[in-house]
């Protein structure tokens, strides 16, 4: 089982994030659970969401303690909450910054870090980072097919700001698997 | 896997209840509950169950008194609460089961105030375990849908008649996106007969509904209420296989068990927990320990017999509790279970745990924890019969 941790802010669309995680591994053939944490979600207030993937369904219900991936979409994060918390030792976290990952202080984990914001003015333009960086996930650890982070995407934005969202998927895909 | 797809547990839920062709939901919102009436106003707006009626009351006081009317003049209804919502409902929920209305409602499982929480537990629909009600419970979103059909064809059983609460865990399982099965209208249609009262309201044949009742007729009116819900335990057993039989599912009839047969250490819960401790159990019966879970499914009726010959060769019972009578400092499995195991031959200490209350997470830690703890009380003998497992004592 892999287990995901999404960090965000309220209204940067964690929850959406994580559903769209699940949405696309079950697209791919595999079984998923994505989930809030619960919170009384305000605009601007640190969020938490989680997906598992796995081969055989998934039974359990607690929180993800020991997470194999950590996306984090709000650097200013870091200086609020242990966003590496638990994760495993081969674990990867990718932030979304624009400062170059090897500087970041506090994290002894992998990271990898993605400008998402400048993806997201860029090619869809508006600073809304939860999709570029599904995008960014897919490519930097192969978890997930790229075309089925596509697909759920796509059929979860309509019309322009769908194309928008698949497109900048696609974008933050490519500058990760350069790295990856 | 083709005909799961990955939705939220509310939406599974309100995507069942449609399929039940209900006539009238009276709904109010509340948190975590919302998501399900939100879909079946969706549905209802939509035309897409029929000719139902969705009204948007006030109240969950004029919810439930909205149904009783609705269900008395021959209408099947739904409805969805929690909580504090539930909790407004409460002088009218004896109304309900006394009149013998087979209404069906979810209850997203939800901590009562004060302090204000929103998150899981299960005191909102123990505290009404005296009104009458059948109260069935849903270990994930697959169950907690393929439930709702199953609480209908059970309460509008003829020689029961009475209502039912499909009970889930809120945020943990309605908010939950996962892969499920949405059930078909063909496969419902096969499974659940239209509701069919003996007795309904209607005009050119006046009768009169929870009428006044003197000391000498009360009694047995309670009487032949709990005789329905004597006839409820076989019903929920058969109608567990019907299901089974149509939708090729199984959750269990009354109880279910998990490496139940040789297990020395009992746990006994209901809920969404039953995933986590599944996978705890996995893990410690590769160690070899002989640990194994008893599900409660219904808990109203309780289902006594079925648990005393699932435990009997245990040798120690762990009952886990999402509630709390304050003033017995246990929870209602551990009571309920202790009390059945009185006037038998079965002496097997009874060692009651809590957690879980107002939305604190369980973590798989917490189960192996516990079962640590049943090992000692086994060989040592049990100090504490029941306390809270996750108590913060820096905060006390």
């Amino acid at each position: 089982m892999k287990e995901i941790r999404i960090h965000g802010r309220g209204g940067q669309g964690s929850v959406t994030a994580a559903e769209l995680l699940a949405v696309a591994a079950f697209e791919d053939g595999k079984y998923s659970q994505a989930f809030p944490s619960f919170g009384v979600e305000r605009r601007g207030a640190p969020v938490v969401a989680f997906t598992r993937i796995d081969d055989k369904p998934i039974r359990m219900r607690s929180q993800v303690y020991e997470p194999d991936y950590v996306v984090v979409q709000d650097a200013t994060l870091i200086d609020v909450i242990d966003v590496a918390g638990g994760i495993k030792k081969d674990g990867l976290i990718i932030i979304n910054t624009e400062k170059d990952a090897g500087k970041l202080k506090n994290i002894s984990a992998k990271v990898m870090a993605i400008d998402a914001t400048k993806i997201a003015m860029d090619v869809i333009g508006r600073p809304i980072v939860n999709t570029v960086l599904l995008g960014a996930f897919a490519g930097a650890t192969g978890e997930i097919r790229l075309e089925s982070i596509k697909k759920a995407v796509g059929e979860r934005f309509s019309g322009k700001i769908g194309e928008k969202n698949v497109a900048a998927v696609d974008a933050a895909y490519k500058a990760m698997e350069a790295h990856a | 896997m083709s005909k799961l797809t990955v939705v939220e547990g509310s939406y599974a839920v309100a995507h069942a209840a449609k399929v039940c062709r209900p006539d009238v939901i009276p709904a109010y919102p509340i948190t975590p509950q919302t998501h399900i009436v939100e879909e079946l106003s969706k549905f209802a707006a939509n035309g897409e169950i029929g000719a139902c009626e969705y009204i948007t009351v006030e109240s969950e006081f004029s919810a439930i008194s909205a149904l009783i009317g609705a269900c008395a003049a021959g209408a099947r209804t739904y409805s969805a609460t929690t909580s504090q919502g539930l909790a407004l409902m409460h002088e009218v929920l004896f109304n309900a089961s006394g009149m013998r209305l087979p209404l069906v409602m979810t209850v997203a499982n939800r901590a009562m105030s004060a302090p204000l929480s929103i998150w899981n537990d299960h005191q909102d629909s123990i505290a009404q375990r005296d009104t009458g009600w059948i109260q069935l419970y849903a270990e994930d979103p697959q169950e907690a849908a393929d439930m709702t059909p199953q609480v209908y064809k059970i309460c509008e059983d003829n020689k029961i008649m009475l209502p039912a609460m499909a009970c889930f865990d809120g945020f943990i399982l309605t908010h939950v996106y996962e892969p499920v099965v949405l059930l078909e209208q063909d496969l419902t249609d096969e499974f659940l007969p239209p509701f069919a009262p003996e007795h309904i309201l209607d005009p050119s044949n006046p009768k009169t509904f929870g009428a006044f009742a003197d000391p000498g007729v009360y009694s047995e009116f309670r009487y032949m209420q709990e005789l329905g819900m004597s006839a409820a335990l076989k019903k929920i057993e058969t109608v567990a296989d019907e299901f089974n039989e149509i939708y090729g599912r199984y959750y269990g009839g009354l109880i279910d068990g998990y490496y139940l047969d040789d297990a020395e250490i009992v746990l006994v819960a209901m809920g969404s927990v039953i995933g986590t401790i599944k996978d705890v159990l996995d893990e410690l019966r590769a160690e070899g320990k002989k640990v194994g879970l008893l599900k409660i499914r219904s808990f109203r009726p309780f289902p006594t017999d079925a648990i005393r010959n699932a435990v009997k060769n245990a040798a120690i019972i762990v009952p886990l509790d999402k509630s709390i009578s304050i003033g017995k400092y246990e929870g209602a499995l551990c009571t309920e279970i202790k009390a059945s195991l009185y006037n038998t031959k079965i002496d097997i200490p009874v060692l009651g745990y809590m957690f879980g209350h107002g939305g604190r997470d369980i973590p798989p830690e917490r189960i192996k924890k516990i079962v640590s703890e049943a090992e000692k009380a086994i060989v040592n003998g049990i100090t504490i019969e029941s306390s809270y497992v996750d108590l913060r004592e820096e905060l006390l």
